[in-house]
């Protein structure tokens, strides 16, 4: 039964139904409850995460699966993949994603190379869940998207979703699985409502979806980038324009079929990704599509990406950082003569 | 222990005076910052640091331009002490052009390299090794300088609290670690998330001096700080000073604060109020009176009102800005 709730709260019901339904799952993190054995909260959590996220699962899982950590990432995510190995299934929270700088060894170095260097015989069912994202006026150290870094690690897989419904799906698939994945979460779509199932589902990783059909030109947009590539369609559609969106939901594995089938059909490309231009998800993708689909395309492939700069603090430069749909057209029309037929 | 016991000081009248001055600008600063931010026209996130001006005030009374200060995401306090200009700090928070950072840093990167203030931070334990880092630049360069390492009792369990401090112990590095025990790490209690009872008991293990001091008696830690900043400057290494104290607001501006309890909120309000200590100090003293203390106090208001003006009025970045200032140089 579907019913519209916010994304943070699909994150949410996802942790508590899973953490229901296997006791290995565990949740740990700074502040994932809050107030720590502080007297007159007794069982209550002071915050639930600092976007509220993972509100109540203490009061129903106890201290002992809902673990409140010290500010130390090394050490709490450090711990968490080795809980993994040795049986756990643990969902660790990273606050923001932009404090991987503290633990990146723990990520990189242990959790995603123990199962090769052991030779098969170790599996890291780990979730490592993170915020992301510029928007929120958080500034250089709270505002990255840090997806393509891992993406580029073999043996952590990259999930990034756009919606309520996805969210939810795709992070009991990220539990389930048994490897290391990386779980993004952008802090300004948390508020953002859609239809969600109240029932326990999966949707799997390495599985894309189409969220608008279109036979002119395919935009391939990752994360909350999905909405404006939604809004730019729209608009396009009064130019005669059908756009297809695709929206990989994850990027490591990647559905390469779907996007490269889409781009066989429309003969356009445009990603759009708010990571920086070098090295990103954009980069990846595009590269992929020259090298597999290049006789699919009539025109250039196109990025659409932050500049290469940290994000700004100042509402009147992190406006401009970020993808808009108006840049979307702008590039649409490089591609698409507005006078020229588009159907050849 | 009361300061509001006559007690013997070697403060002078001047020092004093910019003390009292530089505690109500941080306190004046803070409540303005957290009138306005509720009123929703200061983007992003701000965390106060009223109710600890001992510290920063404190250790900076002992400190010049030559001398570097790394702070936390509550550096505003850390700012004022070290003499940053209002009117740039302000506007820095509203994301003008004429901000300390040119609007590119905010409340969380709030920084001014020409005096000493390597910014705040928005990485909990990032201060530990760029102090040592500017301790040794001071070291190498024989500026006479030290570095100041504020930090907070969630950093201390960080693991950058061991790797700056060792290092500094081992090249004898002119630094003062400072912690701020002000009770809480983000929501969660001190006790909770450390494994000791006083952050200062570390210092044992790194041989170097560690110290306990009541954080919101301003010459406590200004007698401490005394202590530790001499020993750096005289070439014998780092030191750690612990403050304890309290945060007079949430850990970032929104936040319940659920976690405290209402009297111990009450009590830091009033009677363990920092500034209403040291102003009591000050005139038990004989080191300023009544009317010189009003006179800082109308002067303060005035200076947090003009910051206001100043930012209000001021211009937001040009677009060209947005890329600007990430290299020195570089080849497109």
């Amino acid at each position: 039964m579907g019913r519209v709730i916010t994304f943070s709260d699909a994150l949410n019901e996802a942790m508590k139904q899973a953490m229901r339904k296997n006791e290995d799952v565990i949740l740990l993190g700074e502040d994932v409850a809050g107030g720590a054995e502080v007297d007159h909260l007794q069982n209550e959590d002071a915050w639930g995460g600092v976007m509220g996220v993972t509100k109540g699962l203490i009061q129903e899982f106890g201290k002992d699966r809902v673990l409140d950590t010290p500010i130390a990432e090394a050490g709490y995510v450090g711990a968490a993949v080795s809980a993994a190995a040795t049986g756990m299934r643990p969902i660790a929270e990273l606050m923001f994603n932009d404090f991987i700088g503290s633990c990146l060894d723990e990520v990189m170095n242990q959790g995603a190379k123990l199962r090769y260097m052991f030779g098969g015989k170790a599996k890291i069912p780990l979730t490592i869940r993170t915020m992301h994202g510029a928007g929120f006026r958080a500034a250089a150290q709270h505002s990255q998207s840090l997806y393509g870094l891992f993406t580029a690690i073999p043996g952590v897989k990259v999930v990034v979703p756009s919606t309520p419904a996805d969210a939810k799906g795709m992070l009991i698939a990220s539990i389930e699985d048994d490897d290391l994945t990386v779980f993004f979460e952008d802090k300004t779509l948390y508020n953002m409502k859609g239809e969600v199932d109240e029932e326990y589902y999966s949707i799997p990783i390495g599985k894309a979806d189409i969220k608008r059909q279109g036979e002119d030109l395919t935009i391939v947009a990752i994360g909350k980038q999905v909405h404006t590539a939604l809004e730019a369609a729209e608009q396009l559609v009064k130019k005669g324009i059908e756009t297809e969106v695709v929206d990989p939901r994850s990027l490591s594995p990647l559905d390469e079929e779907t996007i490269l089938q889409s781009v066989m059909k429309t003969s356009r490309l445009i990603v759009i990704d708010e990571a920086n231009p070098r090295c990103n998800a954009a980069t990846d993708i595009s590269a992929m599509v020259a090298d597999k689909g290049f006789d699919y395309l009539d025109a250039p492939i196109k990025m659409i990406t932050a500049p290469h700069c940290p994000v700004p603090f100042s509402p009147a430069l992190e406006d401009v950082y970020l993808p808009t749909p108006e840049k979307v057209l702008e590039v649409v029309s490089e591609l698409i003569d507005d006078d020229s037929s588009i159907a050849m | 222990m009361g300061v509001s016991e006559v007690q013997q000081t070697n403060l002078t009248s001047e020092k004093a005076k910019w003390m009292y001055q530089k505690m109500a600008e941080i306190r004046r600063f803070e409540d303005q910052v957290h009138e306005t931010f509720s009123k929703g026209v200061l983007p992003g996130f701000v965390h106060l640091y009223a109710g600890e001006e001992a510290v920063a005030v404190g250790v900076c009374a002992h400190l010049d331009d030559k001398d570097s200060i790394t702070s936390t995401h509550r550096g505003h306090g850390h700012c004022i002490a070290k003499g940053c200009d209002l009117k740039g700090m302000m506007a820095e928070l509203y994301g003008k052009s004429t901000g300390l950072c040119r609007g590119k840093g905010g409340s969380m990167h709030i920084a001014d390299v020409e005096k000493g203030m390597l910014g705040a931070n928005g990485i909990v334990g990032g201060g530990f090794p760029l102090a040592t880092g500017a301790a040794l630049t001071a070291k190498l360069k024989k500026s006479g300088g030290v570095a100041v390492c504020f930090f907070g009792d969630g950093a201390n369990n960080h693991g950058t609290f061991h790797e700056g401090i060792n290092m500094a112990a081992i090249w004898d590095l002119p630094v003062v670690f400072v912690a701020e025990n002000n009770g809480y790490a983000e929501a969660t209690p001190f006790e909770y998330a450390s494994s000791c009872e006083n952050i200062a008991e570390r210092a044992a293990s790194y041989g170097i001096p560690g110290e306990t001091v009541d954080g919101k008696d301003a010459m406590a830690v200004y007698d401490a700080a005394e202590r530790a900043v001499a020993r750096a400057r005289a070439g014998k290494g780092p030191s750690l000073i612990e403050c304890k104290t309290y945060r007079n607001y949430g850990h970032f501006e929104g936040d319940a604060q659920t976690y405290k309890p209402e009297s111990e909120k009450k009590e830091h309000l009033t009677e363990l109020d920092a500034i209403i200590l040291f102003r009591q100090f000050v005139l038990q003293n004989g080191l300023a009176s009544e009317d010189d203390l009003h006179v800082v106090d109308e002067n303060v208001k005035k200076e947090i009102e003009e910051a206001v003006s100043f930012a209000e009025e001021s211009p937001l970045p040009e677009v060209k800005e947005l890329t600007t200032d990430v290299y020195v140089s570089y080849k497109e």
